[in-house]
């Protein structure tokens, strides 16, 4: 795919078109995958840990999204966010070399990797961590799929509290994540 | 977990984005923030007396203009800096233009004024509560920049805290400028300038610790 699709796509996910946006996920998370295994194989580190990755990667672009400008290229955001999680998670794992050379942008999409591994990281045991009324929120919005309105009546809270408590439980899942693959 | 199923949790019901949610956040800090340092200096220190003078006005402009010009000047490159890769496409040496043309200023009216002048148009005023009030002052204004950019994506978090620092700084000179009376332009370069660039380098220092994400 090509900078103009990707950026359509992100366009089209940012009005919330939920079909383009999957669509882009799907596709970003290949090209993440092949620029984390690319990167952490050399290093001698496990398929498992680029996929680690690979996740919190899409957690941040889903909970950071607000941050890309339309009106700029859509590679050079999606690369910042990835190169700035690979020297975090390099930095928490103690890796010995935190020197990576500031690469093209287009790196980040050279490599598209289909084949994924699961990661080492359990959904449902996250979410449990989470206070109830975000958990139930995702829980009912973005795991089963009920409208806002549905999940509002079922929860017995405002449609505007479910939105915030999906906001909220999702970067806390990502704050999560990545104190999870610290240890 | 597999990573197809995070996608579809993720793609599950996704919510339309204000595409102008950065701007119009730290906009809003950045207003919120002034009104606290200058609610700050009226309460604790109050507004300087003298204002029916008109050197004393034409001070208190200036003032107030090196305090805007570093505002705004340190908020457009905030905004770019809290995106992602934002810090390769923007130049931070705008920022350095208030201290420049404030510092030309001074030299101006060293030159034009007698030699023994020198040391009470510097050292002559209240330095040491300018000195104080300033980063004091500038503490609120930060926390609240900072809180909103832990919201956003910054990827050079040094320079974006230091940015952070230097809003705060900018804020903070503001309000004291409502209350400070040493009329002076040496004075202003050597002590706002100079406090400011404090706050700047320990929002630099900070930077990297409070905006991880």
């Amino acid at each position: 795919m090509n900078e103009a699709e990707l950026k359509e796509l992100m366009r089209a996910g940012l009005d919330g078109n939920a079909a383009a946006y999957r669509i882009l996920l799907d596709q970003l998370s290949r090209y993440l995958r092949g620029y984390f295994r690319g990167k952490l194989t050399r290093m001698g580190r496990s398929a498992m840990e680029a996929e680690d990755l690979v996740q919190e990667v899409l957690l941040a672009i889903h909970t950071r999204r607000h941050t890309y400008d339309a009106g700029k290229p859509f590679t050079p955001w999606l690369y910042a966010i990835a190169r700035y999680k690979l020297i975090d998670h390099l930095r928490r794992t103690r890796a010995s070399s935190i020197d990576l050379p500031l690469d093209d942008t287009n790196e980040v999409t050279a490599r598209d990797e289909y084949a994924g591994v699961e990661s080492g990281l359990d959904l449902q045991k996250l979410l449990d961590r989470l206070p109830v009324k975000m958990r139930r929120a995702i829980q009912s919005v973005k795991i089963e799929g009920l409208s806002v309105a549905e999940a509002a009546k079922r929860c017995g809270m405002s449609e505007s509290a479910i939105k915030v408590n999906v906001h909220r439980g999702l970067r806390a899942l990502a704050a999560t994540i990545a104190r999870e693959e610290a240890t | 977990m597999k990573t197809d199923d995070l996608i579809t949790v993720l793609s599950t019901n996704v919510e339309p984005v204000d595409r102008r949610q950065v701007v119009r956040e730290l906009a809003a800090a950045v207003a919120i923030g002034t009104m606290v340092a200058v609610a700050t200096i009226l309460i604790f220190h109050g507004l300087r007396t003298d204002l029916d003078d008109l050197q004393a006005q034409g001070f208190l402009l200036l003032k107030l203009a090196f305090a805007v010009a570093v505002i705004i000047s340190a908020s457009i490159c905030l905004v770019r800096l809290a995106r992602p890769g934002g810090e390769t496409r923007t130049r931070l040496t705008l920022t350095a233009w208030p201290f420049i043309g404030i510092a030309f200023l001074a030299a101006i009216s060293l030159v034009f004024a007698p030699f023994w002048h020198l040391h009470t148009a510097v050292m002559g005023g209240r330095w040491l509560e300018c000195l104080i009030s300033i980063p004091l002052i500038a503490v609120l204004p930060f926390v609240l920049v900072i809180w909103t950019l832990r919201r956003m994506a910054p990827t050079d978090l040094t320079h974006t805290g230091a940015l952070a620092g230097l809003v705060a700084g900018g804020m903070s000179a503001l309000g004291y400028a409502l209350h400070c009376t040493s009329d002076s332009v040496p004075f202003i370069a050597l002590w706002y300038g100079g406090t400011i660039a404090l706050c700047t380098l320990i929002g630099a220092v900070l930077g990297p610790r409070l905006l991880r994400w």
